[in-house]
């Protein structure tokens, strides 16, 4: 795989629910190491367009392949890519009935086959980078929305992924918490990951991000660097969003 | 100008009324409002109305040795707990041989050791399979003999409680494991295999025990090859597991219904299989919310066995009509109900109040 073949491309992606067309000819490609932000209103398709990318949800046309990898029904394919594809949700999702130091160990060690003590460094490590370590051995629901977004953050990170996907990771946070999971955040696009972030998150977006992707109604309607993206949109609707969302 | 008004400190404001011990106790749950204190006293006034005669006839009058004249001189003016010592260990063991009842009261004990060790957590190492392994070798070995120098004894001889624990036992260890793979199958993406589980589940749902039994019983010897035999216990075994699976299928399914999308999606995003996801994220979750509906089961799959009597093996229940056979002693069947009830009452409570802890302490992450 030569390093300046995009990790991620999407080419002529359909996808219906039933009747409901929700993605429409997505066209998109992302470098290694490229910072993506999608914004666009509520149901124009954005947590349809990236859980896609690691098959939680099954398109009908078009191909979408990462970092060499096709998307087909073949579960290898969708393991190996998996593998390599951390996702952060809006909800955490962690597993309520295991520690954070177990949520942490589980896939590396049923995954990746590796041992339990390198497992658990790599845990440790990776709690440490998003300043939680110290509570390794509480249960999920003992710590705040904000310490368990970390976790949830630290837990996709313990599988060395080439590619993070964000869906909304602030949004089902007190405000007052959204900053310590924006700043992981931040941490993490300055190791150089690879990452996608829905988010309405403006401020992020103009300071991490290399491109914004902006959907309305299942279709890229628009992309630019942010700064050209919150200056200049070029289209009507773009323009519409900015103006509810910024006030 | 007026003169100053003089202070005058309120009264000072009663004590609040004692918030524990035994008196506030018993004001609060018993005496909490107009309809408490009611029934408090009604049910007080119930207890004392009935309980002196209950007491006499239980204890104060009651023949305790095996003396038929003295039970017969009572006329049921007392209870006559003589039945119970004449023929406990008919009731106990059924119709196994006499001279060796030692045997299923050892393979009994032992059994309920390995279910005791079993119910402490910091048991629940991987020991435990060998613990288990041994224990129902040596049941079964005391049971039927033939090695060791242990004299042959036919499975249709077994009976009274060893049957039953037997039996309970075997209907639930089994009947978990098959209802969870019946659980899964139902609701697999799998259109064949759905079908099946659910046409399995439906269909025994629809039918009563007893037609099961009847069938593992004459119905399906029939239908096994020429000179082929399936031991009679084993057949019932098979029927009950079978059957409890269903009901264990649907108990283990409403766990898997409660657990949100967001854990089977965090699972899959994490690489993790499909066995490995059930394994390690669906099912411990999923289990410890059924706990309540696992208990049920299994004290109505302890009580159910109580039905094998009608394919001729004696339980515990059965093996009291045995005793009640002896026309002697056949007009002191309450007693006889009420040994048996006692019996059941102690195992059940025992289960119950057990399964209360054990759900709270697999909650514990569920607690801030
Ligand atoms: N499983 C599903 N079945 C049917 N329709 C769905 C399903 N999931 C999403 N949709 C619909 O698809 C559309 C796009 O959903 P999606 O969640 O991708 O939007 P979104 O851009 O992430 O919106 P939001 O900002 O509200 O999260 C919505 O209209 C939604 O109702
Ligand atoms: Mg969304």
């Amino acid at each position: 795989m030569p390093e300046s073949d995009p990790i991620i491309r999407l080419a002529g992606v359909n996808k219906w629910f039933g009747h409901f067309h929700v993605l429409k000819d997505i066209d998109l490609e992302v470098a290694r190491g490229e910072r993506i932000v999608i914004a666009g209103p509520s149901g124009s398709g954005k947590s349809t367009l990236i859980r896609c990318i690691n098959r939680l949800e099954e398109h009908q046309e078009g191909t979408i392949v990462v970092d060499g990898v096709t998307l087909t029904d073949d579960v290898k394919a969708i393991e190996k890519i998996r593998r390599e594809v951390g996702m952060v949700f809006q909800q955490f999702n962690l597993f309520p009935h295991l520690t954070v130091l177990e949520n942490l160990l589980l896939a590396p060690h049923w995954v990746l086959g590796l041992p339990r003590a390198e497992a658990e460094e790599r845990a440790l490590q990776q709690l440490t980078r998003v300043h939680i370590a110290e509570q390794a051995h509480k249960y999920p629901g003992q710590i705040s929305g904000g310490q368990q977004q970390r976790v949830a953050i630290a837990r996709a990170m313990c599988m060395r992924p080439r590619v993070m996907l964000f869906d909304e990771p602030t949004s089902a946070l007190d405000p007052e918490m959204v900053k310590e999971v924006l700043d992981v955040m931040i941490e993490l696009a300055g190791g150089g990951m690879t990452m996608l972030v829905v988010t309405h998150e403006m401020g992020f977006a103009k300071s991490v991000a290399d491109r914004v992707v902006f959907m309305d109604q299942g279709q890229i309607v628009e992309q630019a660097p942010p700064e050209e993206f919150f200056a200049h949109a070029r289209h009507e609707r773009s323009r519409a969003f900015l103006s509810k969302i910024l006030g | 100008m007026t003169a100053p008004i003089p202070f005058v400190p309120l009264p000072a404001r009663a004590p609040p009324r004692a918030a524990s011990g035994l008196l506030a106790w018993v004001r609060r749950h018993l005496f909490g409002s107009p309809g408490n204190a009611l029934t408090t006293l009604a049910l007080a006034g119930l207890a004392a109305y009935a309980l002196p005669p209950a007491l006499r006839w239980l204890v104060g009058s009651a023949v305790w040795h095996p003396d038929y004249a003295a039970c017969r001189a009572l006329d049921h003016a007392g209870a006559c707990w003589g039945f119970v010592a004449e023929k406990w260990r008919l009731i106990l063991f059924g119709r196994y041989p006499f001279a060796e009842q030692w045997r299923p009261l050892a393979a009994t004990a032992i059994v309920v050791a390995a279910l005791v060790v079993t119910a402490i957590p910091a048991c629940w190492r991987r020991w435990l399979g060998g613990v288990w392994v041994l224990a129902l070798a040596s049941f079964f070995v005391l049971m039927s003999g033939g090695i060791l120098g242990l004299a042959r004894v036919d499975t249709g001889l077994w009976g009274g409680l060893p049957l039953t624990v037997l039996l309970t036992l075997v209907g639930m260890g089994a009947s978990i494991p098959i209802g969870i793979l019946l659980a899964l199958a139902r609701r697999s993406e799998l259109p064949l295999l759905r079908a099946l589980a659910t046409l399995y589940i439906e269909l025994v749902r629809g039918v009563p025990l007893i037609t099961v039994l009847f069938t593992a019983s004459f119905v399906f010897p029939l239908l096994l090859p020429q000179g082929m035999r399936v031991d009679v216990l084993t057949r019932i075994a098979l029927g009950i597991v079978l059957f409890q699976a269903a009901y264990m299928a649907e108990v283990v399914r409403g766990g898997l219904q409660a657990l949100p999308k967001g854990q089977y999606e965090a699972a899959a995003a994490l690489g993790l299989s499909w066995w490995r996801t059930q394994q390690k994220v669906i099912l411990p979750q999923a289990l410890t919310l059924v706990i309540p509906g696992f208990v049920n089961s299994l004290l109505s799959t302890f009580m159910d066995t109580s039905l094998v009597t009608v394919v001729s093996m004696y339980d515990l229940t059965g093996a009291l009509r045995l005793a009640l056979g002896d026309a002697q002693w056949r007009s002191f069947f309450l007693e006889g109900y009420l040994f048996i009830a006692l019996i059941y009452f102690a195992c059940c409570f025992a289960m119950s109040r057990y399964s209360h802890w054990l759900e709270h302490r697999l909650n514990r992450w569920t607690r801030r």
